[in-house]
């Protein structure tokens, strides 16, 4: 056998098999099903009356922005997707999708939806969503991710804006509400990924990926946890202490806030075997109900305020 | 002259044939819900169309 022979490297032109459910699974549709819930209660939250139509079209625009956004993620961080349990099945590591479509097609889809959003509805709403999108991939993925174990804390900023960009979509500004909407998504996602990554800590290290327990180990990471948690239950309380969401999002808020602080505590408080994985799985589902259910509260009152009026006038 | 036989150049498999057509397919519904969305939202927003508020 000749080197030649056992070289490897292949000419052939590399013909696409990729499917269509491919193509939308580059898109994340998990993490853009949260994010049209809660640009949907930015939306129904902002004052004003906006055409369906235009509400339609900007969370259409908001979420295939945001699907854009993490198939170029999926484009840049496909040599650590194919190191981790967690995203081995992803299209690029499977060998599916070939990079550069993965890049064209988050490109396009990239330019496509801040265009559309700019020229259909208004163009703060389309500069923001542009600016969620250079922070998840420039900023977040290719900036911070294998840099420091605080690159889910800033870059928890891209997944907290789309309730600001939807908010713009119907109002044409940014108000107080928006931002509290921001602050609450942006001190959720440090608990809600350090209770992952506490138990997929094997998986990151693997791929080099200095996330908090491999960097600091798991102690550090069940202190900032918990101290994270408490600031997330206290903003997200504030809300209604400020008189900007009413009482019934007030006791939400309060319920909901004690599920996660006991369950951080319960991080917290388990080190060791078995009970802390399982305190640690515990904390990462219960912050997803957490976050669903709190917008969901704001979504029913709005909806119910809405049908009342209805009714009754 | 030459009198060889032309190359065959690429030969598409029936699955990478299938695929080509899906996402085709898939390409052009996209672009003609582009063009509905346009079209509705220039009859919603009317002769506002082109007032875009910064």
């Amino acid at each position: 056998m000749s080197i030649v022979e056992n070289s490897s490297i292949d000419l052939a032109p590399a013909i696409s098999e990729a499917g269509v459910a491919d193509f939308f699974a580059l898109l994340k549709p998990r993490v853009m099903s949260l994010v049209i819930f809660t640009a949907l209660v930015g939306l129904v939250l902002a004052p004003g009356h906006m055409h369906p139509v235009l509400a339609l079209t900007a969370l259409l625009c908001i979420s295939v922005g945001a699907g854009a956004a993490g198939a170029l993620n999926m484009w840049y961080e496909s040599d650590i997707d194919a190191l981790m349990t967690r995203t081995v099945r992803r299209p690029i590591p499977q060998g599916r999708v070939a990079p550069r479509e993965a890049l064209a097609y988050g490109v396009v889809l990239s330019l496509f939806s801040v265009a559309t959003l700019g020229i259909l509805v208004n163009w703060l709403a389309g500069a923001l969503l542009a600016f969620t999108i250079f922070f998840y991939v420039v900023i977040y993925t290719i900036g911070l991710k294998r840099r420091t174990a605080q690159n889910i804390v800033i870059g928890g900023a891209a997944g907290a804006l789309p309730p600001v960009v939807a908010w713009a979509a119907a109002t044409g500004t940014v108000a107080v509400e928006p931002i509290l909407l921001f602050l609450i998504i942006f001190f959720w996602t440090p608990p809600h990924f350090w209770a992952l990554a506490l138990f997929r800590a094997d998986d990151y290290a693997r791929a080099g990926v200095p996330m908090l327990p491999v960097v600091a180990g798991p102690d550090a990471t069940r202190l900032q946890i918990l101290l994270y948690t408490v600031v997330l239950v206290a903003v997200a309380i504030a809300p209604w202490a400020l008189g900007y969401f009413d009482a019934v999002y007030g006791a939400a808020s309060l319920v909901l806030g004690a599920g996660m602080l006991w369950l951080a505590v319960e991080v917290y408080r388990h080190r060791e075997g078995q009970p802390a994985l399982s305190a640690a799985r515990r904390l990462f589902g219960f912050s997803i109900l957490y976050l669903f259910a709190l917008f969901a509260t704001l979504l029913a009152e709005v909806v119910i305020s809405t049908l009342a009026a209805l009714f009754v006038g | 002259m030459d009198d060889k036989e032309p190359l065959p150049g690429v030969i598409l498999t029936e699955k990478q044939k299938r695929r080509r057509r899906e996402r085709s397919i898939a390409i052009a519904l996209a672009l003609g819900a582009l063009v509905v969305l346009f079209f509705v939202v220039t009859l919603v927003k009317g002769p506002a169309v082109l007032i875009r508020p910064m």
